[in-house]
């Protein structure tokens, strides 16, 4: 029953504030670096100085010049022209996965919080038994039985991660089902269709954007980490995964080939997690 | 305490002295709020000071920052607070949580969170002692079954042995009393510690700390919206708003001469007054129509009502009953008031009126035309006509929609209103329940509570109801803004017509609205009576329980109904297992052995109106019943 040890005293406040402050600043960076990624997926291919699949250098792994900024491949092609055609891949399928989980994780549950009972339990150990089956494992079996396609990774990656969305809506949903003023919607005599879209839905977007964003990086990662393993997306076409792979061999001599496009999944990763941790830091403040 | 002789030759009386208290608060944007604004006052060894105000009146940031102590976003910039020879705001950490726990106690308002429901009672009462080492494990023990004593806890032996989910709430905050006091604390503060209580446990707790406070000696912080609660405690009292004092004075002297407008003004809105315009026009529409009635059907008619959850039994019955039995009718344009402890069943009463729990058993019927059990079976128009008022204001309102928003939905949705026409609606519902206009455009978040539950109340007028359900719509609100929801509920029903079904654990809040009182007990209608007559003699048992646990504002109340109380139960053999047998039974001081619990009680008429579940007669509720101690300034 004693206070918490919160001191008084005022270093703690301002401590709190530049806190505060750096995050948003964080937070500011985050959204520079994604903002920066999403507009090389739209214009990458129409600015990288060469064509991705131009063998131009004489030389395999060579480094940074002013010639190649990023250095070459093993096979003497532009790093930055093919780090910047992999954008494409690497964020367009992350994206599309990502919002496929995610629109069909809240569907589903928001039908099942709604609905409750059985149809609710039923719904949700089926999924739980879904996220038991590890994730690189299924998606070997996915990729090995269908053989690999675009379509096939995104909903590989989709079905993996579809159950945790689904976990988080639904607990969501679950607690604001019982606020009193969805109960007063209910009692004036509203569809479902009102409630979940206009009294709810309104109340979840923060932790469900947040959520979505976490899931962003998860895929990235999934789809990268399929990739390196030969899995992802075939070659001549290459994402920012196969990049690593295909320069693997120039990993003992310390090429940029091997390090760059890793180093670009590094910061696409990173940037979505500041951005998104500023975004629940506002709401929290609001709050 | 070991400096205390020395103490009482050097120091002046007074044991606490704060002078100068400035406590801020830090906003997101970097400005700083002033809470509680250059506040002074001592205590004097031995005394009990109370704190009173609204809430956001600084009452408990005053309290808090005795133990040299601000809750996060806020700190102590200036003052000086002395406790005996401790100057509190100059001491480091250490010596803080020295203090804390040892020399200066709290009593917090929620006991059931204060305490951890692993451990038992008496780890948790004597953990203070142990961690500042004053005394042994078994001292300590020792000393803590004294305290359940004192403190009037059953079994005090044993009782420290069980967990906190096996006591009652009143026994928990009794246990976090011994909490306190286990070190012999020079300080103790207690930060509303009936609020959350019953009015019936209310009572025994009042009465345990009030032994305990006069045995001992202790001084004490009493922190409370309550005036009426603060005068059977305190030695003095300090008025609060916006962080400074407005009036300090002895409780004899606040109570009954106030000298401050503001401390008049909650006097005033702590007996609220009987709307009498109103009920008079009922009576005499009651009267004068009193054969048409019988033909008419009334507005609500509950026949039979049974509800719970649990598997049904042989009968298709819920296994465990939530309400039973319920029969009543609200007629057009009057108010019926629903009282009863928490877990009586007044809530499920009114969502099973609002279609959101479908009753076991039953019928409800609007003007005659039965409704639909479950809200799938309603219609628009019935739905429109029964509109429900949540007691949370703060939850009732989307905090994502704009009270515009909110306020245009039932308009679009019941009237089919829209564009400029549901604009000028707005703006009339606001100015109905006297909001400013601008107040459409802002989110319920920057509004204040009493606001809050204006625009709650106007989302129910916007439907133009016939019955509006008011779950505690004043339970959450200070005292003062309280008032002026009744008031306008009073005001809209004499303009609207419209008929209240009004659920409140507060018995003067429902005698001040309402022309009929249902008393609930365990889910049973124990009372159903007219106002008047539930305030006339012979009562329910449980009624009269009720009625003689609300405190009296003015010195002296406890000390006269503990004084009059018998506590002995008499005493029953076997109770029967029926469902049907009296739910008051194991508290009811006027139980017949061989009757009450073995024969369920009838319902039947009382000579001074209205009927009661009970097997004894009005002669002998009479003759055993105490007449209840009038309160002033309140008049039935």
């Amino acid at each position: 029953m004693k206070p918490a040890h919160e001191s008084s005293a005022r270093p703690v406040i301002t401590a709190q504030k530049r806190r505060r402050n750096g995050r948003s600043w964080l937070g500011l960076i985050g959204l520079a670096i994604v903002l920066f990624w999403l507009a090389m997926a739209l214009l990458g291919p129409s600015i990288s100085p060469y064509d991705a699949g131009a063998i131009v250098d004489v030389d395999v792994f060579s480094g940074i010049s002013r010639k190649f900024w990023l250095g070459t491949d093993y096979l003497g092609r532009d790093m930055l022209s093919r780090i910047l055609f992999g954008t494409r891949y690497t964020i367009g399928l992350a994206l599309a996965a990502t919002l496929l989980a995610c629109s069909v994780g809240t569907a589903i549950a928001l039908f099942a919080a709604l609905t409750g009972g059985w149809v609710d339990a039923l719904i949700s150990r089926v999924l739980d038994a879904l996220i038991s089956i590890p994730s690189k494992m299924f998606a070997l079996l996915m990729v090995a039985t269908f053989g690999s396609s675009v379509w096939l990774l995104i909903l590989t990656a989709a079905i993996t991660y579809m159950p945790g969305s689904y976990r988080i809506v639904r607990s969501l949903a679950v607690n604001i089902q019982t606020m009193e003023y969805v109960q007063a919607a209910r009692a004036r005599g509203e569809g479902v269709l009102y409630i979940t879209c206009v009294e709810m839905l309104p109340n979840m977007i923060g932790p469900v954007l947040a959520d979505m964003g976490l899931r962003f990086v998860f895929v990235v990662l999934l789809l990268s980490g399929l990739s390196f393993l030969s899995l992802g997306v075939q070659p001549p076409d290459a994402d920012w995964g196969s990049l690593v792979r295909e320069n693997i061999s120039g990993l003992g001599e310390g090429a940029t080939a091997v390090i760059m496009p890793a180093l670009a999944i590094a910061m696409l990763t990173i940037g979505v997690n500041l951005l998104i941790d500023n975004l629940r830091g506002k709401r929290a403040r609001k709050d | 305490m070991n400096h205390s002789d020395k103490d009482n030759a050097q120091e002046p009386a007074a044991l606490v002295e704060v002078s100068a208290l400035r406590v801020v608060a830090s906003k997101d944007d970097g400005d700083d709020v002033v809470i509680v604004k250059d506040v002074d006052f001592s205590i004097a060894r031995g005394e009990v000071l109370a704190l009173i105000g609204e809430s956001g009146s600084g009452k408990t940031t005053i309290a808090l920052s005795l133990m040299g102590y601000a809750r996060a976003g806020c700190h102590i910039a200036g003052g000086r607070i002395r406790i005996g020879q401790r100057e509190v705001l100059s001491m480091n950490q250490a010596a803080l949580e020295d203090m804390r726990g040892c020399d200066v106690a709290y009593i917090a308002q929620s006991a059931a969170s204060a305490f951890n429901p692993a451990r038992t009672l008496m780890d948790q009462v004597i953990e203070s002692a142990l961690n500042h080492k004053t005394m042994s494990r078994a001292a300590a023990q020792a000393k803590a079954i004294g305290l359940f004593r004192a403190l009037a806890l059953p079994d005090p032996e044993h009782i420290g042995e069980r967990y906190p989910h096996q006591v009652s709430g009143g026994q928990l905050q009794r246990a976090m009393a011994a909490m306190a006091l286990i070190t012999d604390p020079e300080l103790v503060i207690l930060d509303e510690p009936t609020t959350a209580l019953d009015v019936t446990t209310q009572i025994e707790v009042l009465r345990a700390f009030k032994n305990v406070v006069k045995e001992i000696g202790t001084t004490a912080v009493y922190v409370s919206h309550d005036l009426a609660v603060v005068a059977q405690m305190a030695d003095r009292i300090i008025v609060l708003r916006d962080g400074s004092v407005r009036e300090v004075g002895v409780t004899a002297q606040i109570l009954t001469a106030p000298a401050n407008a503001y401390t008049q003004s909650l006097l005033a809105a702590a007996a609220p007054a009987v709307s009498l315009p109103a009920s008079a026009a009922t009576v005499s529409v009651q009267s004068s129509y009193a054969q048409l009635i019988e033909q008419k059907e009334p507005l609500l008619r509950i026949r039979g009502l049974i509800a719970g959850y649990g598997s049904p039994d042989g009968r298709g019955l819920p296994g465990v009953r939530i309400l039973d039995d319920i029969n009543l009718k609200i007629e057009r344009g009057s108010t019926i008031g629903i009282i009863g402890e928490s877990g009586s069943g007044k809530t499920t009463l009114a969502r099973a009126v609002a279609g959101m729990i479908a009753p076991a058993r039953g019928s409800i019927a609007l003007d005659g035309m039965p409704l639909s059990p479950t809200l799938a079976g309603r219609s628009r128009e019935q739905f429109r006509r029964i509109q429900i008022v949540f007691q949370n204001a703060d939850t009732a309102l989307n905090p994502a929609h704009s009270i515009g928003r909110i306020l245009s939905r039932p308009l679009a949705f019941y009237h089919g209103l829209s564009g400029e026409a549901m604009r000028k609606r707005t703006a009339e519902l606001l100015d109905l329940v006297q909001l400013p206009a601008n107040v459409a455009n802002r989110l319920p978040g920057e509004l204040s509570g009493g606001q809050k539950q204006r625009a709650n109340l106007a989302r129910a007028l916007a439907a133009k109801p016939d019955l509006i359900l008011c779950d505690e719509v004043t339970s959450a609100l200070d005292t003062v803004v309280a008032a002026a929801i009744l008031e306008l509920l009073a005001e809209l029903r004499r303009e609207l017509n419209v008929s209240y079904m009004f659920i409140s654990h507060d018995i003067s809040t429902v005698r001040a609205i309402c022309d009929d009182i249902v008393v609930l007990y365990a889910g049973r209608m124990v009372a159903n009576r007219p106002r008047e007559a539930m305030m006339a003699p012979p009562y329910h048992p449980y009624s009269h329980l009720l009625l003689s646990s609300v405190p009296a504002l003015r010195q002296g109340w406890l000390e006269q109904v503990c004084g009059r109380t018998p506590d002995k139960l008499p005493p029953i053999g076997e109770v029967s297992a029926s469902a049907d047998i009296c739910a008051f039974l194991p508290r009811c001081t006027m139980r017949v052995d061989g009757v009450c619990n073995s024969v369920p009680p009838r319902r039947r008429n009382m000579e001074h109106g209205g009927e009661i579940l009970c097997h004894r007669s009005d002669a002998d509720l009479q003759r055993m019943q105490l007449p209840l101690i009038p309160v002033e300034g309140v008049t039935v």
